[in-house]
């Protein structure tokens, strides 16, 4: 089962869960998925150790989606 | 890391991107900025002294200058891996799984000792922390420190460091471009300025950058 998670104040939240087979989830992750990009959320797909992806679609066949904020230099 | 740049950059466009000769044009920079702090205060001294010894206070406070100044910036760069306030147990226990899942066994043994994430990139190993990171250059003895952060104050800790490892693993020029350098130089000097816990993650990140 796939998830689209953000990670935010409470650790991180679930937001979506779904799998390739299921239309109806696919479509609710893809809508949650572009409702946290209007926010001002990133998301990221991790492809293995040390590599990631920044990604403007939702990636239906990731395992794991992540949101983030935006970073700045401190 | 992929060729994708960090939407981040756009917000400091004016930088040029990072890349391995722009490191090492700044890293002169900084060797040349420290020499400039502390080869006059020196050669000031020795004059005072020759000319008339009875200045050897003035000449012991152009010294203390000259060593005073380059530890302030070294201790400058050593902040950037200082730990933040922690947020409730609840939310660090499940920052920390998810942190966990995002690095291998031994990133994650040094994270329990140290709080620090170590991770291997192109341009050296980085040291990631919860507000900045630290990158040592191959071979291990000069080191960058960035300050960098998520824009989001309510995050736990571990939560602050996935930020800074995602967006440096999807980009990591970029992500040195959007980070602020708030030291370069010897990594010693930044080792000595280091509370002792964080230590053995800097002295784990030279070892990987001298392999």
């Amino acid at each position: 089962m796939a998830r689209l998670i953000r990670m935010d104040g409470s650790g991180h939240t679930t937001l979506a869960k779904w799998s390739t087979a299921d239309e109806r989830a696919v479509e609710a992750a893809v809508a949650a998925f572009r409702e946290q990009l209007d926010a001002g959320y990133y998301a990221v797909v991790t492809e293995g150790e040390g590599r990631a992806r920044q990604v403007d679609e939702l990636p239906v066949d990731a395992d794991l989606v992540i949101l983030r904020r935006p970073i700045a230099g401190g | 890391m992929t060729a994708e740049p960090l939407p981040e950059t756009a917000a400091v466009y004016w930088r040029p991107r990072v890349d391995e000769r722009g490191l090492r044009r700044r890293g002169r920079i900084w060797t040349l900025t420290t020499v400039a702090h502390t080869v006059p205060y020196g050669i000031a001294s020795g004059v005072l002294l020759w000319l008339e010894p009875l200045t050897a206070p003035v000449v012991f406070a152009l010294l203390a200058h000259a060593w005073v100044i380059p530890e302030l910036y070294a201790k400058r760069g050593a902040n950037v891996l200082r730990r933040r306030p922690r947020s409730d147990a609840g939310a660090e226990r499940t920052a920390l799984g998810l942190l966990g899942d995002l690095v291998g066994h031994e990133a994650r043994a040094l994270h329990a000792r140290t709080g620090l994430v170590i991770e291997r990139g192109a341009l050296g190993v980085w040291l990631v922390g919860e507000a900045g990171a630290i990158l040592v250059r191959p071979g291990g003895r000069r080191v960058h420190c960035w300050c960098v952060r998520a824009q989001d104050s309510s995050l736990p800790s571990a939560d602050r460091i996935a930020h800074l490892l995602l967006a440096l693993r999807s980009d990591e020029q970029g992500f040195a471009t959007v980070a602020n350098l708030a030291f370069s130089g010897a990594r010693r000097r930044v080792r000595r300025r280091l509370p002792p816990a964080l230590r053995p993650a800097l002295d784990a990140a030279g070892a990987a950058a001298r392999r």
